[in-house]
């Protein structure tokens, strides 16, 4: 009876071992979904209108964006960021970055955002539990938080956060 | 021998060294050591098993420059404890907070092991 529990419980233990090692260790699910948008500080650029999170917390639908020109995946999201810019709002923040690189990657690559921050010392990043770039929020028109993308947005990524706005609209 | 008490003192003469950067550290050394203890608690998010002052990880930094300025403005330890948190979840804790949903993590290991000590050493009559 006692090498039969032993036997249960070893593996009931190897199920749930096996069960953890299917997780990706790389995701830490947010815990700001369903909450509201932090209050942050970014500072503005010269050439791009800055914003706040006020102009967050109305009107319509919105994509927060946390990227920077030194981060190689962000250029990958890049052309997807761009296919969501024509349908929705997007808000950049620029983790760490100088203003001469950003500016020089924008210009080549192409400008998504209504508005652009910079997050000079990571500490809006923290705000926002941000853990790695790039990372990307949808925002409801009431200022919270309804999903976050953590990673490059991909083509098939696209097709889910289209589905998952159109069923909050 | 001598080799392996040599390799021995080394290991223990750097066991306390961490990735804080001089810069990064407080004037105070009390408010310095209330950062570190603050900082061993805290798991940093994309390291294996490491907290955030034995990281090098850019985000195991930043955390521990917003550890030292939290601890400058004046807050608490358990203030600074639960806004990491708060913005991270229990991942970020070495010690998972005792709730509803995990509360088996915490009782468990010990109901099993008693359960074990009785089917194994139970005095057989």
């Amino acid at each position: 009876m006692k090498y039969f529990i032993l036997i249960i419980f070893l593996l009931s233990s190897a199920y749930i071992f096996y069960e953890g090692l299917r997780d990706d260790p790389t995701y830490i699910p947010s815990n700001l979904i369903s909450e509201e948008i932090p209050e942050f500080k970014i500072e503005s650029i010269k050439q791009y209108e800055s914003f706040s999170s006020a102009d967050l917390k109305s009107g319509e639908i919105k994509v927060v964006n946390f990227f920077a020109s030194w981060c190689p995946p962000c250029k990958v999201e890049h052309p997807q960021l761009k296919k969501l810019s024509e349908k929705y709002k997007l808000y950049g923040i620029a983790k760490k970055d100088e203003i001469r690189n950003l500016t020089k990657w924008l210009d080549d690559l192409g400008n998504p955002f209504v508005k652009i921050g910079l997050d000079k010392n990571g500490m809006t990043s923290i705000d926002w539990g941000v853990y790695g770039l790039p990372e990307t929020f949808l925002i409801d028109h009431k200022g919270m938080i309804i999903h976050k993308h953590v990673g490059p947005i991909m083509k098939k990524d696209l097709e889910y956060i289209n589905k998952l706005i159109t069923n909050v609209k | 021998m001598r080799f392996l008490a040599f390799i021995y003192i080394i290991l223990f003469i750097f066991s306390d060294l961490y990735a804080v950067e001089p810069d990064e550290m407080l004037d105070d050394p009390i408010l310095e050591n209330i950062a570190r203890d603050i900082g061993k608690k805290i798991r940093c998010l994309v390291c294996q098993n490491e907290d955030i002052e034995n990281s090098n990880a850019d985000i195991a930094k930043d955390l521990r420059v917003l550890i030292r300025k939290k601890i400058s403005e004046g807050k608490e330890k358990k203030e600074i404890i639960s806004y990491i948190h708060s913005r991270y979840g229990d991942f970020v804790l070495y010690t998972p907070p005792i709730r509803s949903d995990t509360i088996w993590l915490w009782v468990f290991p010990i109901g099993f092991l008693i359960l074990l000590s009785f089917i194994f050493f139970r005095k057989k009559r």
